[in-house]
C-alpha cells in the first residue's frame, strides 16, 4: 500500500472526504456570515446561537410536532429566519450607522442571552436526533465507510451555496442586493425599498445558519453550545477567505475543512489551531484576505 | 496538694472553653461547590450539585449539632486559572471552609494545591485524575466519587475478559484524558491484552468522525473513549453512523456518567458498557434519594458525581461536628479518615490515608430500547466490583502521604 508521511493513501483519502464534510458547514456558515457583513456592515456574531436554533427547532419541530427531517429542512430555516427579521427591525437596524463594534456588541450579548435561555431549558448534554430512515447506512467505498448522511451534507450545502452566489451575483435581485450596498441613497432613490432588502438579507443569512444547524442536528449533540464551539472557526473562515466576499468564503469553507482533516492526520493535538495558525499568516501577508479587496 | 490544685484549674479552663463555646452559638461552616455550571461538564456536575449539597444539609439538620451552614457556588469555566482565582478568593475573603465537586481534572488539580496552601478542605467529586490521591496528594483533599483507576480497573479489565485483547484510544488531550488511558493502558497489558494506537483530540471537539475512521483503520477489537461529558456522547453518536460497531468493534465509554447516556438514548447507545459508583436504581435507598432530587431539579436523576457531592458534604459536617471547628482544614480531613464513612448513596465505606475514598464500583450495560421501561431506565447491572479490588492499592499511587 502506499503510504505518504507514513500514512497510507487509502486513510488519506478518507480524511479529505471527512474534511470537505466539516468544509460544508463552515462554508454554509461562512456564506451566511459575508453575506449579512457585505450587505449591511453587521458582524453577526449571534450566527453560531442561529445555527444551534435550527437544529433545536428542527428537535421541537419532531417531538412536539411530530414533523420529521424533511419538514424541518423547510421549516426550521424559515422560523429562525423569521426570528431574524424581528431582531434586525427591532435591534440591529438601529447601528447601521454607527461603528461595526455596536453591531459585535449587540449580537454577541443576543448570542449569550440565547444560549442562556437555551442552557437553562435543556441542559447541555444535548438532544438525540435521528437520521431520516432516508439517508440511513452508507456506502462502503474502496478507502472507507461514508455514511449516506455525510454524503448528503456535502452534496445539499454545495448546491445551496452555488444557488446563493448565482442569486446574488447573476439575478435581478442580487443587482439591487449589491447596489444597495455600494450607494443605499441612490438606490433608494431609484425606488427601491433598501431598508426592507436588508431586513430580508439579515433574514436569509439566518436562515442558512439554521439550514447549517438542520444538517448538523443528526450528527452532532444537539446542545446550547454547540454554536460556540464552531462560531469561532467560521469567523476564522470568514477573515481568511476575505470580510465580505461571498465566493471567497465558499472556497474558504471547504478549503479550510481539508487542511483541518489533514491536521487531523498527521498531528490531530493541533486540528483546532491549525485554522487560527493560517488565519494569522494571511492576514500577515493579505490584510483583506484571500478573496476581499483592499479597503 | 500542688497537683490537685493544677487539676482543678486545667478542668475549670476546660469548662470555661466549654462555656464559652456554647456562649459563641453554632459552629459556622461554609461550604463552596465549585464546578462547571455553563460547559460541556454542567450537566455532570453543575447545579445539580448544589441541590445534592442543600439535600446533605436538610438531611444532616446542622442547627441540632450546634452547626451553621452556608452554601454557595461558583462556575470555573474549566479552566485552572479562573478555578484557582475563585478559590483564592472564596478562602482569603469569603470564608469558605471547603470547596466541593470540582469536576475536570486540570481545575481540580489546581484546586489541590491552593486548599493545601490555605489549610482548607477539598473534597473531590467530580473530577477523574487519579493523581489526586497519588503523586499529587495532600493531607487537605478527598477523592470521593471515583477515579481514573477506578474506571480503568472495572471497564478494562472487564473488555479485556471478555476478549477485547486489542485497544485503540481516543483520548480528550488534557490531564483526565491523559490519566485515563494511561490507568486504562496498565489494566489492558496486564491482563494480557496489547494497545495498538491512540489519537489525542482537542477538548471540547465536536466532529470525531476523523479520529473514529483513524481507530476502525486500527483494527483494534475495542475503541477506548478517554474522554468525558459532550465529548463521548458526540463519539458514540458518530460511531454508531459509522457502523463501528457493526464492523465487529466494541466501544468502551472509559467515562460515562446517566445523564450522557439519557441524553443518547439507548437506542444509540446499547451494549455499551461502562464502569459508575452510583446509578439512581441500586437499591431503595438510592431510589427515594433520587425521586426526592428529581423533584428538586426538572424531574433529572443524579449523576454520579452530583451523589458524591451529597455523601461527601455528609461526611464532611460529621467530621466538623466531631472536631467542634471547620478552622483547621487538615485536621478535618484527618477526623474524615478516621471516622467511617455510612450513608444512604455509597453505604459503608472508608477515606484511606491517601485521601481515596473506598466503595464498590458498578460495572453496567446500557440497555436495549426493548428492555427501556422509562426515559431514566437505562442500565443492566453486569458486576459490583468491591471496593477493595476497585480502586487502586494504596501503596502503589506513590502518595507522599503513605508510609512504607
Amino acid at each position: 500500500m502506499m503510504t505518504i508521511l507514513g500514512v497510507p493513501t487509502q486513510a488519506l483519502f478518507g480524511q479529505l472526504l471527512l474534511g470537505l464534510i466539516n468544509g460544508s458547514f463552515y462554508a454554509l456558515l461562512s456564506l451566511g456570515l459575508a453575506i449579512i457583513f457585505g450587505l449591511l456592515n453587521i458582524i453577526n456574531f449571534a450566527h453560531g446561537a442561529q445555527y444551534m436554533m435550527g437544529a433545536f427547532v428542527a428537535w421541537m419541530l419532531l417531538n412536539y410536532a411530530g414533523l420529521g427531517y424533511w419538514w424541518a429542512l423547510i421549516l426550521a430555516p424559515l422560523a429562525v429566519g423569521l426570528f431574524g427579521v424581528v431582531l434586525e427591525r427591532l435591534l440591529i437596524a438601529r447601528l447601521y450607522k454607527l461603528d461595526h463594534l455596536y453591531g459585535l456588541l449587540l449580537t454577541f450579548g443576543l448570542a449569550l442571552i440565547i444560549q442562556g435561555l437555551f442552557r437553562q431549558q435543556y441542559g447541555v448534554s444535548g438532544l438525540p436526533y435521528a437520521i431520516p430512515p432516508e439517508l440511513s447506512g452508507g456506502q462502503r467505498l474502496p478507502f472507507m465507510f461514508l455514511p449516506n448522511y455525510r454524503g448528503w451534507i456535502v452534496a445539499f450545502s454545495l448546491v445551496i451555496c452555488i444557488v446563493t452566489w448565482l442569486v446574488i451575483e447573476k439575478t435581478k435581485l442580487g443587482a439591487y442586493l449589491r447596489a444597495a450596498t455600494e450607494n443605499p441613497t441612490l438606490v433608494q432613490a431609484f425606488g427601491v425599498n433598501v431598508p426592507l432588502l436588508l431586513t430580508l438579507t439579515y433574514g436569509f443569512g439566518v436562515a442558512l445558519a439554521a439550514l447549517a444547524g438542520v444538517l448538523a442536528a443528526p450528527v452532532y449533540s444537539v446542545n446550547p453550545n454547540m454554536g460556540a464551539d464552531i462560531i469561532i472557526v467560521v469567523f476564522a473562515v470568514v477573515v481568511i477567505g476575505g470580510m465580505g466576499s461571498i465566493l471567497g468564503s465558499i472556497l474558504t469553507g471547504f478549503a479550510l475543512g481539508l487542511v483541518e482533516g489533514l491536521t487531523k492526520v498527521f498531528y490531530p493535538e493541533a486540528s483546532a489551531t491549525a485554522i487560527f495558525v493560517i488565519m494569522v499568516v494571511v492576514l500577515l501577508v493579505k490584510p483583506a484576505g484571500l478573496f476581499g479587496k483592499p479597503a | 496538694m500542688l497537683r490537685g490544685m493544677r487539676l482543678a484549674t486545667a478542668l475549670g479552663v476546660l469548662m470555661a472553653g466549654c462555656v464559652a463555646a456554647r456562649a459563641d452559638g453554632p459552629v459556622p461552616v461554609k461550604i463552596g461547590v465549585l464546578n462547571d455550571r455553563s460547559g460541556v461538564y454542567s450537566d455532570i456536575s453543575g447545579e445539580g450539585s448544589v441541590v445534592a449539597a442543600r439535600m446533605a444539609l436538610e438531611d444532616f439538620k446542622p442547627a441540632e449539632h450546634g452547626l451553621k451552614v452556608e452554601i454557595v457556588s461558583a462556575d470555573h469555566q474549566n479552566k485552572p486559572d479562573v478555578g484557582s482565582a475563585i478559590a483564592r478568593q472564596w478562602y482569603d475573603r469569603d470564608g469558605v471552609d471547603v470547596i466541593m465537586d470540582v469536576v475536570t481534572s486540570s481545575v481540580a488539580l489546581a484546586i489541590n494545591q491552593v486548599t493545601r496552601e490555605k489549610n482548607k478542605v477539598h473534597i473531590n467529586s467530580g473530577a477523574g485524575s487519579a493523581d489526586l490521591t497519588g503523586s499529587q496528594c495532600t493531607p487537605n483533599t478527598v477523592h470521593w466519587t471515583y477515579d481514573t483507576a477506578a474506571l480503568a480497573n472495572g471497564t478494562g479489565g472487564a473488555m479485556v475478559k471478555r476478549g477485547g485483547d486489542t485497544w485503540f484510544f481516543i483520548t480528550a488531550d488534557y490531564a483526565f484524558g491523559q490519566a485515563l488511558q494511561r490507568d486504562t493502558s496498565a489494566v489492558v497489558t496486564k491482563n494480557g491484552g496489547k494497545v495498538v494506537g491512540s489519537v489525542k483530540t482537542p477538548f471540547p471537539n465536536s466532529d470525531f468522525s476523523s479520529f473514529l475512521l483513524q481507530a476502525q483503520a486500527s483494527k483494534a477489537k475495542v475503541i477506548g473513549l478517554a474522554n468525558a461529558g459532550g465529548d463521548t456522547i458526540n463519539a458514540v453518536k458518530q460511531a454508531a453512523e459509522f457502523g463501528i460497531t457493526e464492523g465487529g468493534q466494541a466501544l468502551a465509554g472509559l467515562l460515562i456518567f446517566s445523564s450522557d447516556i439519557h441524553s443518547l438514548t439507548p437506542k444509540v447507545a446499547q451494549g455499551l458498557v461502562l464502569t459508575e459508583p452510583f446509578y439512581w436504581d441500586l437499591n431503595d435507598a438510592t431510589r427515594s434519594f433520587s425521586d426526592r432530587f428529581a423533584k428538586l431539579f426538572g424531574g433529572k436523576k443524579p449523576t454520579a458525581a452530583q451523589a458524591g457531592v451529597y455523601a461527601g458534604t455528609l461526611h464532611y459536617l460529621k467530621a466538623v461536628e466531631a472536631q467542634k471547628s471547620a478552622r483547621d482544614g487538615a485536621a478535618t480531613v484527618a477526623k474524615m479518615k478516621e471516622l467511617p464513612t455510612d450513608d444512604p448513596l455509597f453505604g459503608k465505606g472508608e477515606i484511606r490515608a491517601d485521601g481515596r475514598k473506598i466503595h464498590d464500583m458498578y460495572l453496567f450495560e446500557v440497555k436495549k430500547p426493548a428492555e427501556s421501561k422509562g426515559e431514566w431506565d437505562l442500565y443492566k447491572l453486569l458486576a459490583t466490583i468491591p471496593g477493595k479490588e476497585a480502586f487502586r492499592p494504596l501503596n502503589e499511587g506513590g502518595c507522599p502521604l503513605v508510609k512504607g
